[in-house]
């Protein structure tokens, strides 16, 4: 029974949207499924001590780059989306490596991703006349809003499909490198560098691999949203506040749970939707308000996050500690 | 003046010393020997308040240590210059000497109290602008035992002073807690060179594996058998 | 002196004004970082309050601007105070990643509660200093009194740091904390104090800011980020460094709004930033690690 039941889940999660037609629920489980791919891939590198705060900018640089290509090259995001997958490959060897090589961590590879957002921000910003600065931008229709060659769907049906499917690739790499050799080498790594060193761990290539894989698929969750969504804003994809809002959530969901994120991410989309709904325009600002509010809870209550906590009350021996760097 | 009562302490689930009693007498210096890994740096630490033991207990001229806060021991006339000297290495000495004086006490016999000190070490004063962290392993005992001296304690704590120095050094060093003890200050020293400890002080203490093996006046330890087992582990 | 020499000039005096005010912020983080270990991810944040605690007691409620000046700092001392007690104190057993992020959540909460509170539109303090007119520059008046009160600010905490015992104390504590006891020093006051002066700084940092620059909720990420470079970049907790790349920093925002928009000043600074990493990853002026 228990085998499958992933199989069974997966069955009643591929046929939601054919019962279940309403458009605006279908519409939160797509925006939950994005962000939950985009926080499952932050993990990868958060659970093992690899804080970056910087993640938003690689989500900005994937919905910019796929949005940018698309308009002013007529690129089609087929092919625009590896771009934006390169783009933010390169721009974090670019910024990891250097950190990496020199055994910049912890406190200081945080304030480094943390100003690496920042300035992806100021950067969309600063290009206003390409990327429309913080007004937003918007990609064009094609045929109506409804074609695979411009990877535009107007159907929610097709949309939640594709978010399910991304999102199971991403807890599909998530297990994949969960049981990698390149797993027990980061955790070393992140127990004692010198001593992963000495055991011939190749310490700044395995950081480097799984940064550029975090942040390659974190663009992509930036790509899908820019065409899911048809319009990004500096605000909504990059910048402090959303590298923030993904460790949040990610600590609030469990950071060393492969679902963790992806309960995060419902917590606080919900929480966001609630708040929307009871206090409308009032309720710009209460969303991260609570949130600023809960992530302090959290971090000195629960550090282990709601999935994390549960799952340790069931198996009590699997006690591991809190984030470190 | 410092009673020890079935002390028991350690380091998380880690138990160094065990059940350990010792005194120092007014007008006393003291040492306490034993090999590596005794808990001579532990006994040191539950009296100066570094860490707190988990059981028995400890009296300073009748105040109970274990009812004051830890930064107020000193305060209390103990004052402890630490294993390896641990001066702040990015200072002068003269901010070194300067922090071992910042009780409100202290303070007000700053000036007097520095007299005391170069005093005793009157090459500091030249150097008294260099930082702490670029002079010599015994120049740094020396600025550390000055250190301590600026709080005019009754009691003075040296943990391993001999650790690391050059022979010389070390006669040089046990000369001065000489001249330190006839100022009329208590002592009590943790030593690994039992030669040297022994000409200075009045009596000693053993310790191996965490407990008192053996005590007596130094000459007695001196000509004892139990030492020479207790460092051979003949 | 032909025109294109004179504007640099000008960005290069500008530069060195900025970079007065970028020291004295990167001064509070490294005390704060120095002595407590904890970085606040969200000091950009408490500057914000301080410059609507200044826009309110001035253009709002008419407070003469030196006694305004003077709340504003004491104010925004008292909130490091508490930041410290409420979320630091707590978390100083725990992973310092724990820390920076409990810091992060406060940098959301004290957003959101700008937005909820003030709206999110720009304030201006309205208060209209001249501007002085050297050889063909022009040089606010403003910048000048910002980088002078950076000046003074900075004297003062270098003498408190090295004259008194209390500051010695901070200076020392941050060598070696676990000793302090046998000093008799009291780390969590300590600890208390050091947060105050980081408040206090950024109160400062505050009222010189306004000056120069509208105040809306999220104006804490227009230099919170170059702070953090600024810092990283300097040696956390190494104020010498910080000093010297403050001013680093500041010329290259001053040069690069000079030929092209602002925004990509710090573009440039976060592109030498990571050249220097290149070149000289222990920080401008190497020492702590």
């Amino acid at each position: 029974m228990r085998r499958s039941l992933p199989w069974i889940a997966g069955a009643a999660l591929i046929g939601l949207p054919f019962l279940y037609q309403s458009a605006y629920p279908l519409h939160i489980v797509i925006i939950i499924l994005i962000w939950s791919f985009a926080y499952t891939s932050w993990s990868m590198m958060g659970r093992f001590g690899l804080v970056s705060l910087g993640h938003g900018g690689f989500m900005g640089i994937g919905a910019y780059v796929t949005a940018l290509a698309w308009n002013h090259g007529g690129l089609t995001p087929w092919a625009g989306i590896p771009l934006a997958l390169l783009a933010g490959g390169l721009l974090a060897v670019l910024v990891a490596y250097p950190c990496f090589r020199f055994r910049i961590t912890g406190h200081y590879f945080a304030l480094v991703t943390l100003a690496l957002s920042g300035i992806v921000l100021q950067v969309i910003t600063a290009t206003r006349d390409q990327t429309g600065g913080s007004l937003g931008y918007t990609p064009e229709r094609y045929q109506g809003g409804s074609s695979l060659y411009a990877l535009q769907f107007s159907g929610k049906t097709t949309w939640y499909l594709i978010a399910l499917a991304v999102w199971a690739a991403g807890i599909y790499v998530w297990y994949r490198v969960d049981r990698s050799m390149m797993r027990y080498a980061l955790e070393a790594i992140s127990e004692d560098e010198d001593g992963a060193a000495a055991a011939g761990v190749h310490v700044t290539a395995e950081k480097l691999k799984i940064t550029v894989l975090s942040a390659m698929m974190t663009a992509l969750a930036g790509a899908l949203y820019c065409q899911y969504q048809m319009f990004i804003s500096p605000d909504t994809v990059s910048g402090i506040s959303i590298s923030l809002q993904m460790v949040f959530a990610v600590v609030v969901g469990g950071i060393y749970v492969s679902l963790g994120p992806t309960v995060g991410a419902a917590i606080t989309i919900l929480l966001a939707e609630v708040l929307r709904i009871s206090f409308g325009t009032r309720a710009v600002g209460w969303d991260n308000l609570v949130y600023g509010v809960l992530l302090v809870l959290f971090i000195v209550f629960l550090p282990k996050g709601i999935l994390g906590s549960l799952l340790d009350l069931r198996r009590p021996s699997r006690g591991r500690p809190a984030p470190s760097a | 003046m410092l009673e020890l009562r079935s002390v028991c302490a350690g380091y998380g689930g880690f138990q160094a010393l065990f059940d350990v009693s010792l005194e120092v007498r007014r007008g006393e210096a003291v040492g306490v020997i034993g090999p590596n890994g005794a808990g001579k740096t532990t006994l040191m630490r539950v009296i100066s308040g570094l860490i707190r033991p988990t059981t028995g207990s400890i009296a300073m001229e009748g105040a109970d240590l274990l009812a004051t806060p830890a930064h107020r021991i000193v305060g209390l006339g103990i004052a402890h210059v630490p294993e390896s000297r641990r001066l702040f290495p990015r200072m002068t000495v003269e901010d070194n000497l300067k922090m071992g004086g910042f009780l409100p006490s202290a303070r007000a016999k700053y000036h007097e109290r520095l007299d005391v000190v170069y005093g005793l070490f009157p090459r500091r004063r030249e150097r008294s602008r260099q930082l702490a962290g670029t002079m010599s392993g015994g120049e740094q005992q020396m600025c550390a035992i000055g250190r301590a001296l600026m709080s005019d304690p009754k009691l003075l704590l040296l943990d391993e002073p001999s650790a690391g120095l050059a022979p010389v050094i070390v006669e040089q060093l046990f000369d001065l807690v000489k001249r330190i003890r006839a100022g009329g200050l208590n002592v009590l020293i943790v030593e690994q060179n039992v030669q040297q400890v022994l000409r200075v002080v009045d009596r000693a203490y053993l310790l191996k594996a965490g407990s008192i093996r053996a005590a007596g006046t130094a000459a007695e330890l001196l000509a004892s058998e139990t030492i020479r087992e207790a460092y051979l582990g003949v | 002196m032909g025109i294109l020499d004179i504007f640099l000039l000008e960005a290069l005096i500008n530069g060195v004004l900025l970079g007065g005010v970028l020291a004295l912020l990167s001064l509070g983080l490294n005390l704060v970082f120095g002595v407590i270990d904890v970085v606040w991810i969200c000091y950009a944040e408490l500057i914000m309050l301080g410059m609507y605690g200044m826009y309110f007691l001035y253009s709002v409620y008419h407070v003469p601007i030196g006694l305004a000046a003077v709340v504003c700092i004491v104010g925004v001392g008292m909130l490091g105070v508490i930041l410290h007690v409420v979320v630091i104190a707590p978390l100083l057993g725990a992973a310092p990643i724990n820390q920076l992020l409990a810091t992060g959540g406060v940098l959301f909460f004290l957003q959101s509660a700008a937005t909820v509170l003030f709206g999110i539109e720009f304030r201006n303090l309205g208060l209209r200093l001249p501007v002085l007119k050297l050889s063909e520059m022009f040089i606010s008046y403003s910048r000048l009194l910002a980088f002078g009160a950076a000046l003074i600010g900075m004297v003062l905490v270098y003498l408190f740091l090295t004259r008194t015992y209390t500051g010695t104390a901070i200076r020392a504590i941050a060598q070696d904390r676990h000793i302090m006891i046998l000093m008799g020093v009291d780390s969590r006051r300590i600890y208390v104090i050091t947060s105050a002066l980081g408040g206090g700084l950024a109160g400062l940092a505050a009222c010189l800011l306004v000056l120069q620059y509208d105040v809306h909720p999220f104006v804490g990420l227009s230099f919170g980020p170059i702070t953090f470079l600024i810092c990283v970049l300097g040696g956390l907790g190494n104020f010498a460094g910080g000093f010297v790349a403050a001013f680093v920093f500041a010329e290259l925002i001053s040069l690069g709004g000079l030929y092209l928009d602002l925004e990509w000043g710090y573009v440039f600074a976060f592109v030498f930033f990571i050249v220097m990493m290149f070149v000289r990853p222990e920080g401008l002026l190497a020492r702590r690690s």
